[in-house]
């Protein structure tokens, strides 16, 4: 009897080792592949950054240097429109989801969210060519926001909900009790009680997209000049990338590489501010 | 007994397909102290809660029945209103984790919209916080985050929160059913305090609290209201057999 349980004992240490090394082992390898891609990002950006990359515009085939400023602005201008039309939407359809938990339209909404986080993004950008460039006449930053904010409100809705639901529901008694509406209960209590994770849902979303090119082919279109004007073509980090490093110019590969660097730093800065506020704005209960 | 705040009228709760209140009639004496004792799951918190209406909250329940508060009737009045005339102090602490100790003293009003002056706001600070004895522990610190203070504070400032709302009946969920025994009593003597003027309905499992707290007392036993009578006499002299066995610990 002994014997066999001492063997049986000694084969389940050594699985549960070898699982223990397998979970670890894979999680580095993942960290190393991120770290990797990051390094040569940067390895390969940082040769290409220069002041001319963030104040010049883009120089026609032949001449060397110039910049994609235009693009930064226009990255800046697409993700700014899209979440003022995303985050009060998202916000609200999050309250919602988190009010009305287990009835069937929420049920259905949530559903609808979840296939929303499935489309394609390029499939979103043909849609919003037919119902918006389409009657607009033309391309424009407008467009390329709206396609934006669709994108970005998945992970808006899925955080605001799933930080509200996290709040007791003694907190929101509490202050129906004192006879506090439904809207100041919301406004005063649950969101600001919620907003370290209701902003980090915002940042991510933003992150989401700011990597976007795909939808802003048929959108935003890209534009080679400095544009202020929503309702003009613009210029964006991702189609600077997606023109510059098919095309066949070394000079505009490196430009690319600069873009790239660009817009891969602006992610990570938006994802450590996210992390900060998360740990900062955490409340206890 | 004295004029009456609170009278109901063959109430009735259910939620889904259970009926957990079975049609109580009580009335509830103004400036005392009324307790609601039974076992768990006899209906104390539920008829509790149809009180100030909290049961809106919960789209399967149903409330039937009248309730009374003098000559209004609770169900045909604004929900808003009501919860302003009844406050309510709930088991856990539940202080508003982003607001001050001060702020959540005066919660009840910011949450209604209603402005106050600077000295207005000291004044309902100092006299809420110094009716529920916590004005001497945080004086100091009245800016501090209400989640730093202990269990037993927090349930104090949470009477003083409702306190401030000078409500007509204050609802009490088994108040100190999440804390130690010191913070108890305190609490135990402020109601006995704050009972001069305010009507106060209390929900306990604790018998020996009912008798020593309340003026009245009512006990429930699985959704029906067994007895109601002043404390001494219900803790003597029980008309209902159940009641004697719960209270000489035969069931419980």
């Amino acid at each position: 009897m002994e014997a066999i349980s001492d063997r049986g004992i000694k084969r389940r240490k050594f699985k549960d080792k070898l699982f223990r090394y397998l979970v670890s082992g894979l999680t580095y390898c993942c960290l190393a592949i991120v770290f990797v891609i990051l390094f040569y990002i940067f390895k390969k950006g940082i040769g290409s950054l220069n002041w001319a990359i963030f104040s010049q515009l883009p120089k026609p085939v032949g001449e060397t240097g110039g910049g994609v400023v235009n693009a930064i602005v226009g990255t800046l201008m697409l993700v700014s429109v899209a979440s003022i039309i995303a985050i009060p939407f998202g916000v609200s359809v999050g309250i919602y989801l988190a009010d009305n938990r287990g009835r069937k339209m929420a049920g259905r909404v949530s559903l609808a969210v979840d296939m929303l986080q499935g489309v394609p993004s390029i499939v979103l950008g043909i849609i919003i060519y037919l119902w918006v460039v389409k009657p607009m006449g033309g391309f424009s930053a407008l467009s390329g926001s709206i396609v934006l904010s669709i994108m970005m409100l998945p992970p808006v809705i899925k955080n605001t909900e799933e930080t509200l639901v996290l709040i007791p529901n003694t907190i929101k008694e509490a202050s129906l009790a004192l006879g506090a509406s439904y809207f100041r209960t919301t406004m005063k209590i649950l969101l600001p009680t919620g907003i370290g994770g209701i902003f980090g849902g915002c940042i991510l979303g933003i992150a989401r997209v700011a990597g976007e090119a795909a939808p802003l082919l048929f959108t935003a279109f890209g534009n080679p000049y400095m544009n202020y004007n929503i309702l003009k073509p613009v210029n964006s980090l991702p189609l600077v990338l997606f023109n510059y490093a098919s095309s066949p110019y070394d000079d505009w590969h490196k430009i690319a590489w600069g873009a790239t660097f660009i817009l891969v730093s602006m992610v990570l800065i938006l994802n450590i501010i996210v992390k900060y506020f998360e740990n900062r704005w955490k409340v206890q209960f | 007994m004295e004029g009456t705040i609170l009278k109901t009228e063959n109430l009735k709760v259910s939620f889904g397909n259970t009926l957990v209140l079975k049609g109580i009639n009580m009335e509830i004496p103004e400036k005392q102290v009324t307790a609601f004792m039974g076992p768990s799951g006899c209906g104390k918190t539920t008829f509790l809660r149809a009180i100030n209406r909290m049961h809106d909250l919960t789209p399967e329940a149903k409330v039937e029945g009248i309730i009374k508060l003098h000559e209004d009737d609770v169900y045909k009045m604004d929900a808003m209103t009501l919860r302003r005339r009844v406050g309510m102090v709930f088991q856990r602490p539940n202080p508003f984790p982003t607001m001050s100790i001060q702020e959540n003293v005066l919660a009840g009003f910011t949450l209604n919209g209603i402005k106050l002056k600077a000295q207005e706001k000291k004044e309902v600070v100092e006299d809420a916080l110094k009716k529920v004895a916590l004005w001497e522990e945080v004086k100091d610190k009245l800016t501090a985050r209400s989640t730093s203070l202990s269990g037993g504070q927090q349930q104090r400032l949470c009477l003083a929160r409702t306190v401030a709302m000078k409500p007509e009946i204050i609802l009490l969920d088994e108040p100190t059913s999440a804390l130690d025994p010191l913070s108890t009593s305190k609490i135990e003597d402020l109601l006995y305090e704050l009972k001069g003027n305010y009507t106060l309905v209390i929900v306990t499992h604790n018998m020996q609290q009912a008798a020593r707290i309340s003026d009245v007392t009512s006990f429930f036993y699985l959704g029906e209201l067994l007895e109601f009578d002043d404390t001494k006499k219900v803790f003597t002299n029980p008309k209902s057999e159940k009641t004697q066995n719960y209270i000489t610990g035969r069931f419980g």
